[in-house]
């Protein structure tokens, strides 16, 4: 099951390790993007911590760690194509792989229906 | 961030949501910043085919001298703006800046001779002031009127001459910068052979009452689509043309800016209208003797863009700090990351090597010329 938080960010959690990708509404209101930068395999995050940055033709957004944890991989397709975010935000454009610190963390965020009424 | 509800809309705003623009605040107006086809789209198909921008939020200014001669209304403006505004024919016009008196850039504008007045535009931020500033110099020789009742929407692109051609033929016979008036569907437009995207087009100049018309039936053409801010500002970015409040203020003189083209010789020392415009004395001793620091184009050497504000060094730890990025981003024709900003006249040729400061990082970037686009205006 997806998990949202309010900044944008879906995840997808299997055996504490959670997929994160940025949602279709943030990839929409971005606007066509030109340029991903993602951290590094390895390094440790903080939940709201700057994980990566989107750049669109106009300006740069940062995405933030959802959850506390380790990034154990990251997705260098977008980083090839950005466009790829655009086009497939919840499926082949997945930003980074984390390992969570707590697995049970991502009870607390969102569920589909709580994140759909947030963007309306 | 202004609130919404005080924001002034032009007259195509209705036409704007109805295209399904996404609005943001712009210069005290509500403005279409992109389209549903988007910011990549919208720019591209300006430099193939042919764009359609709202700039209506631009200030138009009539400048009638009370003497009814145009020699007069022409040398009352040259005591503003450091240009040949006397020897401008009828049916042209040219790029102008007012300075202050330290000669830094109050605005940028446009001057047009339309016979028996001088026409301006201005930019929407400063058009108040850029008014009141007219008033104050020229209003004891001429009436100055901000033209409040007409829209400007910009042709722009390839395809601009041949769309616009199928409302008036004459229009091929312009040349760049040329200016004329001419019924489009039945209404009095005045049209001019200009625009601020590198591409040749138009800058048509329409009644309020006939605006949403006219754009409308532009809109029909197949080769014409409504273009957002998003996109003006990248297409002037690669252009290499200067957005005032971002690579040009009352901070930066004309030849700091690069901006001497737009000095003509009549103005400069030892010609026969030299000086006598705000800030004469700096500006004319900073052509014969250059300045500190200097506009240039930079190309960033990966793809991550480099935006406005970025701090540029020689040196990849970020120790001599020798200028700043003005306005940067990508360009989508160019298809690379592109930015303009200012740098000590030491490090201002070409190809020479510096570092741009983004995230705490120290990317390399070229200093390069400008346009990054071939202009083709037609001259």
């Amino acid at each position: 099951m997806l998990k949202f938080t309010e900044e944008h960010e879906w995840l997808k959690v299997e055996g504490g390790v959670a997929t994160v990708g940025i949602t279709e509404h943030a990839a929409g209101q971005l606007g066509d993007l030109v340029f991903v930068e993602l951290p590094e395999s390895g390094v440790t995050f903080s939940k709201g911590d700057t994980a990566a940055t989107v750049e669109s033709v106009k300006a740069a957004s940062d995405v933030y760690c959802p959850l506390d944890g380790e990034i154990i991989e990251v997705n260098q397709a977008i980083v090839d194509d950005p466009s790829l975010v655009n086009s497939d935000p919840h499926g082949a454009a997945w930003f980074f792989k984390l390992k969570l610190a707590d697995p049970r963390s991502a009870d607390g965020l969102l569920d589909e229906a709580a994140y759909k009424e947030l963007v309306g | 961030m202004e609130p919404i509800s005080r924001l002034k809309h032009t007259p195509l705003h209705a036409l704007h949501l109805s295209l399904g623009a996404r609005m943001v605040p712009f210069a005290g107006y509500e403005m279409p910043v992109q389209y549903p086809e988007g910011v990549l789209k919208e720019h591209l198909h300006t430099r193939a085919a042919a764009g359609l921008f709202d700039v209506s939020h631009m200030g138009q200014i009539a400048i009638r001298p009370k003497s009814g001669r145009i020699a007069d209304a022409a040398l009352a403006l040259e005591k503003l703006v450091p240009v040949d505004v006397l020897g401008l024919a009828e049916g042209r016009q040219r790029y102008g800046l007012f300075t202050n008196p330290e000669g830094g850039i109050l605005d940028d504008l446009m001057i047009a001779n339309r016979g028996d007045h001088l026409f301006l535009v201005v930019n929407a931020a400063c058009k108040d002031a850029d008014h009141a500033h007219l008033k104050d110099g020229l209003g004891d020789a001429c009436d100055v009127t901000l033209l409040d009742d007409r829209a400007l929407v910009a042709l722009q692109g390839p395809r601009a001459e041949a769309v616009l051609c199928e409302l008036w033929a004459d229009v091929a016979s312009m040349r760049f910068m040329d200016l004329a008036e001419a019924d489009l569907h039945d209404v009095a437009c005045i049209i001019s052979r200009s625009g601020y995207t590198g591409e040749d087009g138009f800058e048509i100049s329409i009644p309020t009452a006939s605006a949403v018309d006219v754009t409308q039936r532009l809109l029909e053409h197949p080769d014409v689509l409504a273009i957002g801010l998003g996109a003006r500002d990248s297409l002037r970015l690669e252009a290499g043309l200067c957005l005032y409040g971002n690579d040009i203020d009352t901070g930066t003189t004309p030849i700091e800016a690069a901006l001497e083209w737009a000095i003509q010789k009549s103005r400069r020392a030892g010609g026969e209208r030299a000086g006598g415009f705000p800030g004469a004395d700096r500006i004319l001793a900073e052509l014969a003797g250059g300045t500190d620091r200097r506009r240039v184009g930079l190309k960033p050497e990966g793809r991550a863009p480099v935006r406005g504000g970025a701090k540029l060094f020689t040196d990849p730890d970020g120790t001599v700090l020798v200028g700043s990025v003005t306005s940067g981003g990508f360009g989508p024709s160019v298809d690379c990351p592109v930015a303009m900003g200012y740098v000590e006249t030491a490090h201002a040729r070409n190809g020479t090597k510096l570092f741009a400061e983004v995230r705490g990082k120290y990317l390399p970037i070229t200093v390069s010329a400008l346009p990054f686009v071939k202009q083709t205006y037609k001259r």
